[in-house]
């Protein structure tokens, strides 16, 4: 169907053929290492075919950290091409697509699956339950994640990499302005990820909502639980809008209907106004979970209870609430009238009042908080002063009449990149620094970690900060290059000298990883930053079934209140039950792949093959209908060993606080 | 996850798990709202964009809108009753009614499919206008909606006459009986804002 | 909804599908035997389809049954907001100023 075989592979530019190279490589080598290890069975037994939330959490992590280092690329792609002008390093195609790839992956296959990985990892455990409410669901989450992603990154090597931007506005994104293919990964790749995201969100809320420990009532829950369940309440609310408007765009693009196109009847801008409708409530779906993340570590580590519990869960109801009704200014410029702008500029500048009531909770948190200076709490620290930068920003761009002069100029670049980095990717370090040990049973390397912290927050502000006065002198974002009669060289020099120091902070980052995976010391206590919450109450790395006794809840931070009166943490044999847990399944991963197949086929329009390929989601879903599989009771003694495992040899903190 | 049975309650709700499949249905529920509202708000926004093609009045046929809605709203009914029969654990009512709602469900269908052949022919597709492209998507998102419930319902049928009446075959029931009001729910704004709306002089 | 069980005729169903008939059919001649303004006819017939489906979600499937009835209340009446944000958001943001040519 129009689409040529010598098409297929992406051939001519250099930099793309070592991609090409080091992807087989990397390939080869993996099956080969796991082939020589014999670690087939135990892949396919203890991960992939895994329901268990914990497992679940850490591949999401896996994935977004390689996510984060493929959109990381292409950032520093586009910094080294416009460190000079008129550089001639990517030409502009290659430009398009890069900006485009940059943004739909940090945002959707990076900072989500991260956030998602630790709300697997850590929300059953904070309100002690053994798993999410539909672990089997919660799988095929992953696997439909996972599938999205992967399709949507081999279009760099094979078709063609989307060009339109990561909001692929018509008519730029319809067949008549890119013909190739490229728009169809987007459209695809984003709609399979997508399903999976809209379960993750359902499986949550009925986890929160039905799983709770035993006391643990709503206004008791830990603020994390509490940022997690109102994402998810907005993740059921707005992707289905997403997956209408990609199903339209799909439409658009490959059955010639008049959506979105100029000609028949289309509008274009009805296009900018789903994405948004969608697009708005995302901003605050990776927000959201970020301000529980530091909720629990400022707390943590300010040894206080969190401060106005009360008003931070009314503001993130809030938040939730307003970021409904906001998508407007997103394009204020497409000319919706002063009626219309006006009442968009109003419910965006009352989403600073929430927002700044948190701001307040987590300063009156530290304040005589005897604060202890960890790597998570750095972050948490560092948020901050960047964050409100990120927000007071947002102020000015909320005003429809000045944002004409912001509107698509590096100055909302700079925006939002400073309410993302901050809100969402300092905020997943603080998680990762603060949950690793309860994942692994050993500690990410503090000193290192500090290492990554100065690095990281250094290269982030000398980056972007620059990039608010390019924005004001008139830079315009998505340009290839620029002149060098603008006066632009200096700053847009800096901003990639920045971008270098910020990758050399990721850089330590990774080491880190690997430092602690080789020295760390093993022997650490299951709670290691004297905590508050439940995770902290059971094993570190924690055993499958979560909790041999499930806690019982009478106040905030419970855990804390647990330890302080000396209550409910030991464990008689009397109270050991036999414990039902769920058995692996093969048919998430069953169900990626097929996904995963029958999108490839359909991004290349050839639509028989695709049909046919999704008789084989149907098989799938007809094979779980009939699928009765109860799962398995855990036998005392194993649960007896299990637990006089951890608890006879707890483990003494080795300078766990530099 | 527990296992504890509570048989003071109608059979779909005895177990925890139960209940959680149920309240999770719900929750789907609101999210194929949002995901029909879009389809409705796409369609209100273009409604008039015929650009050159057919308009609502050249192609609606008032006599097989009506017999649609009426094969749907007493599918939807007959559902009801079908549920009605599985509360008095009378398992052959349930399959005879389950069985009725499909049949209307395919009459229904039958008459959709022979509605866009008629368009078809009066030169109205969905590559025509906005109008159409819009039309074709939200009625098409229906009928296969209606389709995957059929699909759907016959496997949960083929369960009942193997296992009979359990908690967990009559949560399955339970669950498709409320997929399938809410199909009738959305019909009832497609009836009103697509068909009467383009048919009001 | 322990005492439906003894219950032998669905009196709560009969009666909602008589009344969703008369609905449908009450609207269908409102909007094609009356000779009411278009904003009007709108009005009445939206009206009567909000009627209905509240119907369907009280009788037929019964919205407020078992220990998450109030649950789900809240997540209707959530869809409800949604449903009014993104549909008559559109159109307005859509059908003035600018946009509307």
């Amino acid at each position: 169907m129009g689409i040529k075989w010598d098409e297929f592979f992406i051939t001519g530019d250099p930099l793309i053929l070592g991609s090409q190279i080091a992807i087989l490589l990397t390939m080869i080598g993996a099956v080969a290492a796991i082939t020589y290890l014999k670690k087939w069975k135990y892949l396919w037994t203890e991960w992939l075919t895994t329901v268990d939330h914990k497992k679940i959490g850490i591949m999401y992590i896996i994935s977004a950290v390689l996510m984060f280092f493929r959109g990381g690329m292409d950032g520093l792609l586009m910094k080294a091409q416009t460190a000079r002008p008129e550089m001639e390093f990517l030409n502009s195609q290659h430009y398009n697509e890069i900006f485009t790839t940059h943004g739909v992956i940090m945002i959707l296959f990076m900072a989500m699956p991260f956030l998602i990985g630790l709300m697997n990892v850590v929300i059953p455990l904070q309100i002690g339950a053994r798993d999410v409410a539909f672990p089997q669901l919660n799988a095929l989450s992953f696997w439909l994640f996972f599938s999205g992603a992967m399709l949507f990154n081999i279009s760099f090597v094979i078709g063609g990499s989307p060009d339109a931007g990561w909001t692929s506005y018509f008519p730029l994104a319809g067949k008549e302005f890119s013909p190739g293919i490229g728009n169809n990964f987007y459209a695809v790749a984003l709609q399979i990820a997508g399903i999976g995201t809209l379960m993750t969100g359902i499986n949550f809320i009925v986890t929160i909502l039905k799983m709770r420990t035993k006391g643990m009532t709503l206004m008791k829950m830990p603020m994390f639980t509490w940022t997690t369940f109102v994402t998810s309440i907005l993740i059921v609310a707005a992707f289905p809008i997403f997956t209408v408007a990609l199903a339209l765009m799909t439409f658009d693009r490959l059955y010639g209907t008049h959506f979105f196109t100029v000609s028949g009847g289309g509008m274009d801008m009805l296009w900018a106004n789903l994405f948004w409708l969608w697009g708005h409530p995302e901003v605050y779906i990776v927000a959201l979970p970020a301000f529980g993340i530091f909720s629990e570590v400022i707390a943590t580590f300010s040894r206080k209870s969190l401060f106005g519990y009360k008003s931070m869960v009314f503001s993130i109801l809030g938040i939730a609430l307003l970021s409904m009704v906001v998508w407007v200014h997103h394009f204020y410029t497409m000319g919706s009238g002063p009626a219309v702008n006006s009442f968009f500029s109003i419910t965006t500048m009352a989403i600073a009042i929430p927002t700044g009531v948190k701001m307040f909770n987590w300063l009156f948190t530290m304040r005589k908080g005897r604060i202890k200076i960890t790597s998570a709490m750095l972050w948490a620290l560092a948020f901050v002063p960047c964050f409100v930068i990120g927000g007071v920003t947002g102020v000015m761009l909320a005003m429809g009449a000045a944002d004409y002069q912001y509107h698509n100029t590096l100055f909302l670049v700079a925006h939002f990149h400073y309410v993302l980095i901050p809100g969402v990717v300092f905020a997943v370090f603080a998680g990762l620094y603060y949950w690793w040990p309860k994942m692994f049973g050993f500690m990410l390397n503090e000193k290192i970690g500090k290492w990554h912290f100065w690095l990281f927050v250094i290269g982030f502000n000398v980056t972007f900060m620059p990039m608010f006065f390019l924005g004001l002198n008139g830079a315009v974002r998505r340009a290839y290059t620029y002149s060098a009669e603008s006066g632009f060289a200096p700053l847009f020099m800096l901003s990639a000298i920045g971008s270098i120091i910020l990758a050399a902070g990721f850089a330590v980052f990774c080491y880190n990883i690997y430092w602690s995976i080789r020295y760390a010391d093993r022997n650490i206590s299951s709670d290691p930053w004297d905590a508050r919450t439940l995770e902290w109450s059971t094993a570190s790395p924690v055993q499958f079934y979560n909790f041999a006794k499930l806690p019982e809840v009478k106040s905030l931070d419970p855990f804390w209140h647990m330890k302080k009166k000396n209550e409910g943490l030991t464990l008689f044999d009397s109270e050991i039950e036999e414990i039902h847990m769920p058995s692996n399944s093969w048919l998430p991963i069953y169900m990626g792949v097929i996904f995963g197949i029958a999108g490839f086929l359909l991004v290349f329009e050839w639509h028989i093959a695709a049909a046919v390929a999704a008789i084989g989601i149907f098989a799938g879903l007809i094979i779980r209908s009939f699928d009765y599989n109860e799962g398995f009771h855990v036998k005392k003694d194993e649960i007896h060993r299990i637990e006089n495992a951890w608890r006879k040899t707890e483990g003494e903190v080795h300078d766990h606080v530099s | 996850m527990s296992a504890k049975v509570d048989t003071s309650l109608p059979l779909e709700y005895q177990t925890e798990q139960d209940r959680m499949n149920i309240l999770g249905f719900w929750v789907f529920l609101g999210a194929e709202i949002v995901l029909f509202a879009t389809l409705f708000g796409v369609y209100g926004v273009l409604y008039e964009r015929y650009a050159g093609g057919p308009t609502h009045k050249d192609i609606f046929v008032i006599k097989d809108v009506m017999i649609q809605t009426v094969l749907l709203l007493t599918s939807s009914f007959t559902m009801g009753i079908a549920i009605f029969e599985m509360r008095r654990h009378n398992l052959k009512g349930l399959i005879t009614w389950l069985v009725i709602t499909l049949a209307l469900g395919a009459g229904f269908l039958f008459m959709e499919i022979n509605e866009f052949i008629h368009y078809a022919h009066e030169g109205a597709t969905m590559q025509t206008s906005a109008f159409l492209s819009s039309l074709f998507v939200l009625l098409g998102t229906h009928g296969a909606h209606v389709t995957l419930g059929i699909g759907w319902a016959t496997m949960v049928i083929i369960q009942l006459l193997k296992r009979g009446l359990t908690p967990t075959t009559a949560r399955k029931t339970f669950i498709i009986g409320l997929y399938w009001h809410f199909l009738d729910v959305v019909w009832i704004f497609i009836f009103t804002f697509v068909y009467l709306k383009g048919l009001v002089a | 909804m322990e005492h439906h069980q003894s219950k032998s005729f669905p009196i709560s169903h009969v009666i909602g599908f008589v009344v969703s008939l008369v609905l449908t059919f009450g609207a269908a001649g409102i909007a094609l035997k009356t000779n009411l303004s278009f904003k009007v006819i709108m009005w009445i017939i939206g009206s009567l389809a909000v009627i209905q489906a509240g119907m369907q979600l009280f009788m037929f499937m019964h919205l407020r049954e078992g220990e998450d009835g109030k649950t789900n209340l809240v997540n209707m009446i959530y869809a409800v907001f949604m449903v009014i944000v993104i549909v008559v958001g559109s159109i307005w943001v859509l059908t003035s100023g600018h946009a509307a040519h």
